[in-house]
């Protein structure tokens, strides 16, 4: 017995010490609110699974989805990003400085990139193994990106992980529930319970923005694997939350922002968390602005207190303050609020109300970037791309480097499917109205023109700007294309959307650095949110109607063709072999003469015949007679041998 | 020879000023209304071979350290793009393509002289052997049209030609090889209708088969009235027996070979740093080949291959270019002796039915047919078919603006004057052999009597 119980000791132990050793899986389930200034709600759910690296931990996993897992392995997935999304960023109002802007904030439609652990000239085929892959497993059309006219090899400007990365996106994709549901099937509780129990589809899909994304991150290819596979997978919604109650107080020249709760925003409660997670929590966050005007208004908060601007429902556990921050004039304060199992009575409702009226505006990026289409007619037009400057990147940079000549790096990454036939020669930069060399303005500029039928367009370019300039524009010329009958979609007339340009700044890096307690817990969002990331947005996707042909005419266009060129050939062979008068009678008395080829058919054939052969002159309408059956046997026998050698060949 | 076209120039003192005249709208309009006439992005002047755009667009990707031919924007030739791609830089505002548009003017002058050559060249061979047959009353009406002059004013003058020049189209280069071939052959310069040829058929493929007229050319001279007419037994004296000169065709055949080869090095060095040799056929005679850009011109081809069904494309593709083969035998042995009238006629089929037509291919051979003026005088629906050019060229802008601009009207539109323009010129062609084919019958009869007056 003894013995049994030290051996079980034992195994227990070694256990222990194996699974100390390689890591566990984890999930975590967090969600993030955010009042936007426009009186709407930013809530971004962030989920994280991850699997020990498999040389330490084995195959099996309790959490981490399966699929994912065979996803990674099978393709040999080094960072992978899959996003839906519906709607667009409101950079100016929501803000795009802050991290969630610059990783959450996606083009509409469907945005895939992959680096693949694979040799270079696999890297292709796997790609289109990955979409069909990925179509398959979110229900989407992903399929579409496996055409090399739809996706692209960046070289530097986009992410910098250049190499074995791809890039593609689907602008049209219509995003709802069907994709929604295979990604919630991939978190351990579904959203059965904890915090993707929230997620009713009616109000998910009613809001302003609607962005579901799936990151993933694996060493398990590189010789020493420390972290294994994470899997990150974020929901971004815009919602606009109905006012619960209204302050008559403040009903009169400013207007109070709408108070919201977790059930009038999503009409649903969280019951408790979800068993298998690590950690489940809630936060919601305050800008530095919207907290530097507060206390400029009530001088009151440093701390949660009661008498503040607001007030939560919930009494939330910690506060975590924003170190470092760039805006100097206020800090970001976060506030978190913890899901236990343990209050089964009552579910978990957050509600966040406010006492007097407030305003703010969000960090912005440095640049207010545009694009859209120049020109009219369906010949051709021009991209132009406008960079606006926001007065807060005035401010940063003259306070980031004085005196020397100062100028600001943008990265421009521009793909065009083949049909607009970009002149990339014709590229004019303007700079507050005025053309400039492209020599000043363009420090680096890399294209690749695009291929009928074979390679869209991609064109990289780092831009130095000058930080005194108010607007710059960027313009392309293009010619519109002209594409086969097949090719155009069931809705052609409604046009063809350009994938959206993507703008970084690789100047500046957005961190949301807290200062962490020794009472808070390790959240991977707040993590995440302190990293340091290059500041990224993305464009308008532009809509170019191209023209069609009739949809209607193949056949006439095919007979009507073919028409005139049996005219052509039919009225000038006519014209050469037509003999008049004179000319026949001459033709005539020379076949009398040197009718000699005949002569031997006619003889041939008399042979075959086995009958007595006799000169064609003698009896001239018998005889021709005969010669035209002759003719037409040995036309009959040619063609037959024709037939047999194709049959005898082909077959 | 050198005398008679002393004596025709001294005769027409009028050539000249108005050849100059022609030059000068030509620069006017070049230099004062450089963006106004926006014929530069006209579908029936540039094509995606000619059109100066896609050739500035190549020159920028190769001084980016590209290859020219890296996306498929630039088909045309590289020695082309080294010639013209420099001159086509940005001079500031309006002033763009000015040097290339120099660059045509020069091409078209020059164009039009070697043209004035060959007709003044036809016209003395014409008269000899119409004096040899004894055919007085034809060889009149010959001295009376200078045919040269004439078909040098058609091709200055003609509205498509200007057009073609004002829309920087590399076609007035094309035309000018494609003559300088004619004329060398005329001229018996051996190597210099190989230049001509091997270049022309290096800029666009088609002119390959102008080497049978060019053979006859050399190998036997000039246009001639049939030659079974000079044998006619009652007839005999006046006329010396031509043997077909092997040794010229022979050399002919090893100069197109060296100037072939010295293109292909020339393209092969400048195209060093980039691509290879493979890559410039594929994108050059490829493209011409296999109709890969549907974009509007005035052939009927681009509509025809949006619109059939994939499984049949190559098959078409097959049948369109052999058609230009076809007829190229049944024309030679019916022609043969007159192999000027006989590289009109192929010049002209081959603008008819290449994949990428322009008005500045139509714009040569309406010049060349003004070589054969005299022949071609009882040439039947001659007016019907000039206004039926007029019609067509005409409504050919207004269609592509109701279709692509304002879009009121639709593709069929505009490919329908593209059909009407194929169906007029087809109607040319056919009408200008045969009315060639009736004036030596009516030879051999105006030619017979005489002969017998003289006995």
């Amino acid at each position: 017995m003894s013995r049994f119980l030290s051996i079980s000791i034992l195994l227990l132990f070694v256990l222990h010490v194996s699974s100390e050793s390689a890591g566990e899986e984890e999930f975590t389930e967090e969600l993030l609110f955010r009042p936007l200034p426009d009186r709407k709600v930013l809530s971004h759910f962030h989920f994280e699974s991850r699997a020990p690296p498999t040389n330490s931990y084995g195959h099996h996993h309790r959490l981490f989805p399966k699929a994912i897992y065979q996803l990674v392995h099978k393709y040999r997935i080094k960072q992978m990003e899959l996003s839906f999304t519906q709607g667009r960023w409101n950079y100016d109002s929501w803000g795009g400085f802050d991290p969630i802007a610059s990783s959450n904030a996606k083009p509409p439609g469907v945005e895939l990139w992959a680096v693949f652990g694979v040799p270079p000239d696999q890297v292709d085929a796997s790609w289109k193994n990955l979409t069909h892959t990925l179509s398959g497993l979110f229900c989407a059309s992903i399929n579409f990106l496996e055409s090399s006219t739809a996706y692209s090899a960046p070289d530097w400007s986009f992410r910098s992980l250049s190499g074995n990365l791809r890039y593609g996106s689907l602008p049209r994709e219509a995003v709802c529930t069907e994709n929604l549901t295979p990604w919630l099937k991939l978190l351990p509780c579904r959203d059965k319970s904890g915090l993707s129990s929230l997620m009713n589809r009616p109000s998910i899909y009613s809001g302003f923005y609607h962005s579901q994304r799936l990151h993933l991150t694996s060493d398990e290819f590189d010789p020493v694997a420390l972290h294994g596979i994470m899997l990150e997978q974020t929901l971004t919604i815009v919602l606009q939350p109905d006012s619960l109650e209204t302050h008559p107080s403040f009903s009169g020249s400013r207007k109070l922002q709408p108070s919201w709760s977790m059930s009038s925003l999503f009409g649903k409660t969280v019951d408790g968390k979800c068993a298998l997670a690590k950690s489940s929590n809630v936060y919601v966050q305050l800008e530095g602005s919207l907290v530097y005007n507060m206390k400029n208004t009530w001088n009151s908060i440093d701390s949660y207190e009661g008498d503040s601007n607001f007030g939560f429902t919930v009494s939330p556990d910690r506060m975590m303050k924003e170190i470092n921050s760039i805006d100097k004039e206020g800090y970001s304060i976060l506030y978190g609020f913890s899901i236990n199992n343990d209050h089964s009575s009552k579910p978990f409702d957050l509600g966040f109300w406010w006492k007097l009226p407030v305003t703010w505006s969000c960090v912005k990026a440095p640049l207010r970037v545009s694009r859209f289409l120049m020109g009219s007619g369906n010949e051709k037009g021009a991209i132009a791309l406008s960079l606006q400057s926001t007065e807060w990147s005035q401010s940063l940079l003259k306070a980031d480097n004085n005196g020397e000549k100062c100028n600001l790096r943008v990265d421009v990454f521009q793909l065009v499917p083949w049909y607009i036939k970009v002149y990339y020669h014709t590229t004019k930069i303007y700079v507050d109205g005025a053309s400039q060399s492209l020599g000043d303005i363009i420090e680096k500029m890399s294209v690749s023109p695009s291929e009928d039928k074979v390679s869209p367009g991609v064109m990289e370019m780092i831009l130095r700007l000058p930080c005194d300039m108010k607007s710059a524009s960027l313009t392309l010329e293009f010619d519109k294309g002209f594409l086969h009958i097949d090719e155009y979609p069931p809705d052609a007339n409604q046009g063809f959307d350009i994938p959206s340009a993507i703008i970084s700044y690789p100047d500046f890096q957005t961190r949301l650095q807290y200062k962490l307690d020794t009472t808070s817990i390790k959240s991977p969002m707040v993590s995440k949110m302190q990293e340091r990331r290059t500041i990224l947005s993305y464009t308008e996707v532009l809509l170019v109607p191209l023209t069609t042909p009739d949809f209607s005419m193949p056949y006439n266009v095919i007979t009507i063709t073919c028409t005139v060129f049996a005219l052509y050939f039919g009225s000038l062979l006519n014209a050469l072999r037509r003999r008049v008068g004179e000319e026949e009678r001459l033709r005539k008395s020379k076949d009398k003469s040197t009718g000699k080829l005949r002569l031997l058919l006619s003889k041939l054939s008399a042979k075959l015949r086995g009958k007595p052969w006799e000169p064609p002159s003698s009896t001239p309408p018998s005889s021709s007679s005969k010669f035209i059956s002759t003719k037409v046997v040995i036309k009959i026998i040619l063609i037959a041998a024709i037939a047999f050698g194709w049959q005898y060949y082909d077959g | 020879m050198e005398e008679s076209s002393g004596k025709t120039t001294k005769k027409h003192p009028w050539f000249w000023s108005s050849a100059v005249a022609s030059i000068v709208l030509r620069l006017v309009l070049i230099v004062y209304f450089p963006n106004t006439l926006n014929f530069s992005s006209r579908p029936e002047v540039s094509t995606p071979i000619t059109s100066l755009r896609r050739l500035a667009e190549g020159y920028w990707l190769k001084q980016s350290s590209m290859s020219p031919y890296a996306g498929s924007m630039y088909h045309g030739s590289p020695l082309l793009l080294s010639i013209l791609g420099p001159l086509t830089g940005d001079r500031g505002e309006g002033q763009s393509h000015l040097l290339c548009g120099l660059a045509f003017v020069i091409a078209d002058f020059i164009t039009a002289i070697l043209i004035r050559a060959i007709g003044q060249l036809l016209q003395v061979a014409d008269i000899q052997s119409l004096k040899s047959l004894g055919a007085s009353k034809f060889s009149k009406t010959s001295e009376n049209f200078p045919a040269g002059d004439i078909a040098a004013l058609v091709y200055l003058w003609n509205p498509l030609t200007i057009i073609t020049c004002l829309g920087y189209s590399t076609s007035p280069i094309e035309n000018l090889m494609i003559v300088l071939s004619l004329y060398g052959a005329c001229r018996r310069l051996v190597p210099l209708a190989a230049f001509g040829l091997v270049m022309a058929s290096h800029l666009s493929l088609y002119p390959v088969i102008l080497i049978i007229p060019l053979v006859l050319l050399i190998g036997s001279g000039l246009d001639t009235p049939p030659r079974k007419l000079f044998l006619q037994p009652n007839h005999g004296d006046g006329y010396k027996k031509t043997n077909f000169s092997w040794r010229r065709v022979v050399l002919f055949f090893l100069w197109a070979s060296v100037w072939a080869l010295y293109v292909l090095v020339l393209c092969s060095i400048s195209l060093k740093e980039y691509s290879g040799l493979g890559e410039m056929f594929k994108r050059t005679y490829g493209f011409i080949l296999s109709v890969e850009d549907l974009s509007p011109n005035i052939g009927v081809l681009w509509y025809f291959f949006a619109e059939v069904f994939d499984f049949f494309r190559d098959f078409f593709l097959i049948v369109f270019h052999i058609n230009i083969l076809f007829m190229v035998l049944p024309l030679a042995i019916r022609l043969h002796h007159r192999p000027c009238f006989l590289a009109f006629v192929y010049i002209a089929i081959s603008s008819i039915l290449k994949s990428y037509p322009s008005v500045g291919d139509s714009a040569l051979y309406l010049g060349l047919l003004g070589l054969f003026v005299n022949a071609l005088a009882d040439m039947q629906f001659s007016f019907f078919l000039f206004s039926g050019y007029l019609g067509t060229l005409l409504l050919s802008p207004v269609m592509h603006n109701l279709w692509i601009w304002r879009g009121t009207g639709n593709a069929n539109f505009y490919f329908a004057t593209a059909m009407a323009y194929a169906c007029f010129q087809i109607i040319l062609v056919v009408e200008s052999v045969s009315s060639m084919l009736n004036h030596d019958r009516a030879l051999k009869k105006g030619a017979t009597p005489v002969a017998k007056k003289i006995q």
